[in-house]
C-alpha cells in the first residue's frame, strides 16, 4: 500500500524512534490488525492526554473570556476590580481545588462526597500522568463555576468579600455538587449519576451551578445605586466597551471547543462531532436572540445577541455528546429565545440586578439545557420514543443543583454579609471599586465620566 | 439673567440633578474638569509606587437661569452636593449678559427659558 511503502522509505534515513512512531501512524490508518497493540495503546493514552491538556488550556483561556464579558458590560470605573477579582477568583480555585476540591469531588466516594485523592494524593510525582491530566481539566472547569458569579455581582461587592466566597465554592459548593454528578469518571460515583442523570460537560453541574449562586449573590449584595428608580423601575446602566464585551464572548466561544469536545477525555472521532454540535446552538441562540430583541424593541440588540451566544453555549454544553444535529438547533434556537426573556424578567419583575446577565446565561440556560437532554437525546429522550424516565432524572437534577447552590449560595452570602460586610459604602461605589478597594484605576489619563 | 458655574464632586451629580428636577430646573451643561482645593487629593499606588494624585477629577455644571430662579437652582446644587466634608466644592453665579436660541433668534429672558 502507498503509506506502508512510503513510511518504510522515509523511515530509512531516520532513528529508530521516529521510525517507529511513523510506523504506528501508519499502522493507525491501516487497522489495528498490523500493529503491536500494546504500543497502540500507549499511543492512545498520550493522545487522550495531549487532548484533555490542550482542551483544559483552552477552558483556562475562558478566564479571559469572562473578564472581558464583564467588564465591558460595566463602567469604567469598576475595571480593575473586574480583572481581580477574575485573577483572584481562578487563583484561589485552583489552590483550594488541589487540597480539597478535587479529592472531595472525584474521591472515593459515599455517594454524597469523595474522601481521598487530596492534595493530589493519588500519585507519586513520576508516575500516573493520566490523574495529573484529569486534575489540571478539573481545576479549570471549577474556576470557571467559580467566576461565572463575578459579572452578577459586579460594581458594588467587596474585594474580600467575594475572594472568601471564591474559596467557598472551589473548596466544598462545586466539588460536593460535581461528586453527584461526575465522581464515576475517577474513583468515586454520586447519588445523581446514579439515577442515570446525563450532564456531558456540564450545563448543570458547572454553568447552572454558578447561575444560581450568582442569583444568591446578586440578592443578597442588592441592585446597584440607580438601577431602580423610586417605583421600582428597572433602568439601563449601559456598558462601558462593547468591543471588550464581544471580544470576551468570542474567547468564551473559543474556550467551549476544550469545554465541550475536551469532555471526551479521549482524543478520538467524536470531538469534531461534539464541536459542531456545540457551534450549532451557539449559532442558532445567537440568531434567535437577535431575532427575538428585534421583534420586542423593534431593534437588533448586540448586547443580547452576545449573551444569546453564550446561552446557546451553556445550553449545548449537557447534550452535545447525545443529540443530532437538529436536536443541537433546537436546543440552540430555544435558548435563545430563553435567554432574552429570562434576563428582562430577572430585570424587571424579580427586581434583581446582574449587570452581565450571568443569572440568564448560566443558571436558566444552563437549566434549560440539562433537561433539553430529556427531550432530544437520541436514544432515551422524549422526542425519540425514550420516554420521560431520562426527562424525569434530568428534571431531578436541575432542582437537586438549584436547591443545594441557591439554597447553600444565599446562607453562605449572608453569612459572608455579617462577618466582612458585602457591599461596599455608597460613596466608594459611586466613585468607583478601582480607586476604593485597589487604589489605581484602569484608564489612568483618560477622561472617564464617573457620575453615574 | 445668571449664568451658574459649579464645581462638584462626580459622585454627587446624580443627587444634584434630582433636586434641580424637584425645583423645575432641567436645563445644564456638564464637563469633566481636574481641580483642586483644600483637599488636596489622595493617594493611589501604581505596581506598588506611591502616588499623589493633586487634580481631582470634579464635574463642572453650567446652567443660566433667569433672575427668579437663581436661588432656587443654588438650593438644589447645596442640597444635592453636600456632603459636609472638604471638597464638596463652590458655586459661582456671574451676571449674564445676553442669550441668543440659535433656532429661532429670540434673546435675552425668553431665550434662557
Amino acid at each position: 500500500m502507498y503509506i506502508r511503502t512510503r513510511s518504510a522509505y522515509i523511515g530509512k534515513g531516520f532513528s529508530g524512534y521516529r521510525r517507529a512512531a511513523l510506523l504506528l501512524l501508519a499502522a493507525g490508518m491501516l487497522g489495528a490488525a498490523e500493529a503491536d497493540g500494546a504500543a497502540l495503546d500507549a499511543l492512545r493514552q498520550d493522545l487522550n492526554i495531549v487532548w484533555t491538556a490542550v482542551a483544559a488550556f483552552l477552558v483556562f483561556f475562558m478566564q479571559a473570556g469572562f473578564a472581558m464579558v464583564e467588564s465591558g458590560f460595566t463602567r469604567a470605573k469598576n475595571t480593575v476590580n473586574i480583572m481581580m477579582k477574575n485573577l483572584m477568583d481562578f487563583s484561589m480555585a485552583s489552590v483550594v481545588y488541589f487540597i480539597l476540591g478535587f479529592g472531595l469531588m472525584f474521591g472515593v466516594s459515599n455517594g454524597f462526597w469523595g474522601s481521598s485523592h487530596f492534595l493530589g494524593s493519588f500519585s507519586d510525582l513520576a508516575g500516573d500522568d493520566w490523574n495529573w491530566t484529569f486534575l489540571i481539566f478539573q481545576t479549570v472547569f471549577a474556576g470557571t463555576a467559580a467566576t461565572i458569579v463575578s459579572g452578577a455581582m459586579a460594581e458594588r461587592t467587596r474585594f474580600p468579600a467575594y475572594i472568601a466566597y471564591s474559596v467557598l465554592i472551589a473548596a466544598f459548593i462545586y466539588p460536593v455538587f460535581g461528586s453527584w454528578a461526575w465522581g464515576s469518571l475517577l474513583a468515586g460515583g454520586g447519588w445523581l449519576e446514579g439515577l442515570g442523570f446525563t450532564d456531558f460537560a456540564g450545563s448543570t453541574v458547572v454553568h447552572s451551578l454558578g447561575g444560581w449562586l450568582a442569583l444568591a449573590g446578586a440578592m443578597v449584595v442588592g441592585p446597584r445605586l440607580g438601577k431602580y428608580g423610586p417605583n421600582g423601575e428597572a433602568k439601563a446602566i449601559p456598558g462601558h466597551n462593547i468591543a471588550l464585551g464581544a471580544l470576551g464572548v468570542f474567547i468564551l466561544w473559543f474556550g467551549w471547543f476544550g469545554f465541550n469536545p475536551g469532555s471526551t477525555t479521549a482524543g478520538d472521532g467524536s470531538i469534531g462531532r461534539i464541536a459542531v454540535m456545540t457551534n450549532l446552538s451557539a449559532s442558532a441562540a445567537a440568531i434567535t436572540a437577535l431575532v427575538t430583541s428585534w421583534l420586542i424593541h423593534s431593534k437588533p440588540d448586540g448586547s443580547m445577541a452576545l449573551n444569546g451566544a453564550l446561552a446557546g453555549l451553556v445550553a449545548i454544553t449537557a447534550g452535545c455528546a447525545d443529540v443530532s444535529g437538529l436536536g443541537s438547533l433546537s436546543i440552540g434556537a430555544m435558548a435563545g429565545i430563553l435567554v432574552v426573556f429570562s434576563i428582562e424578567f430577572i430585570d424587571r419583575v424579580l427586581k434583581v440586578d446582574d449587570p452581565v446577565g450571568a443569572v440568564s446565561v448560566h443558571g436558566v440556560a444552563g437549566a434549560f439545557g440539562t433537561l433539553a437532554v430529556g427531550l432530544f437525546h437520541i436514544e432515551k429522550g422524549l422526542l425519540y420514543g425514550g420516554g420521560f424516565s431520562l426527562l424525569g432524572v434530568q428534571a431531578a437534577g436541575v432542582l437537586a443543583a438549584f436547591a443545594w447552590a441557591f439554597g447553600l449560595g444565599y446562607i453562605l452570602f449572608k453569612v459572608i454579609d455579617a462577618i466582612l460586610v458585602l457591599r461596599v459604602s455608597e460613596e466608594e461605589e459611586l466613585r468607583g471599586l478601582d480607586i476604593g478597594e485597589h487604589g489605581m484605576e484602569a484608564y489612568s489619563g483618560f477622561q472617564i465620566f464617573t457620575t453615574q | 439673567m445668571k449664568l451658574i458655574t459649579a464645581y462638584i464632586q462626580p459622585e454627587r451629580l446624580n443627587a444634584v440633578k434630582q433636586s434641580l428636577y424637584e425645583r423645575r430646573v432641567f436645563k445644564m451643561s456638564i464637563t469633566n474638569a481636574l481641580g483642586c482645593g483644600e483637599q488636596k487629593g489622595y493617594h493611589e499606588t501604581y505596581r506598588g509606587a506611591d502616588i499623589e494624585v493633586n487634580l481631582l477629577k470634579k464635574v463642572r455644571l453650567e446652567i443660566a437661569v433667569n433672575d427668579d430662579y437663581v436661588d432656587a437652582a443654588v438650593e438644589a446644587i447645596i442640597s444635592g452636593a453636600k456632603t459636609g466634608s472638604i471638597g464638596d466644592g463652590k458655586i459661582f453665579v456671574q451676571e449674564l449678559t445676553e442669550c441668543i436660541r440659535i433656532r429661532t433668534g429670540e434673546t435675552g429672558p425668553v431665550a434662557v427659558g
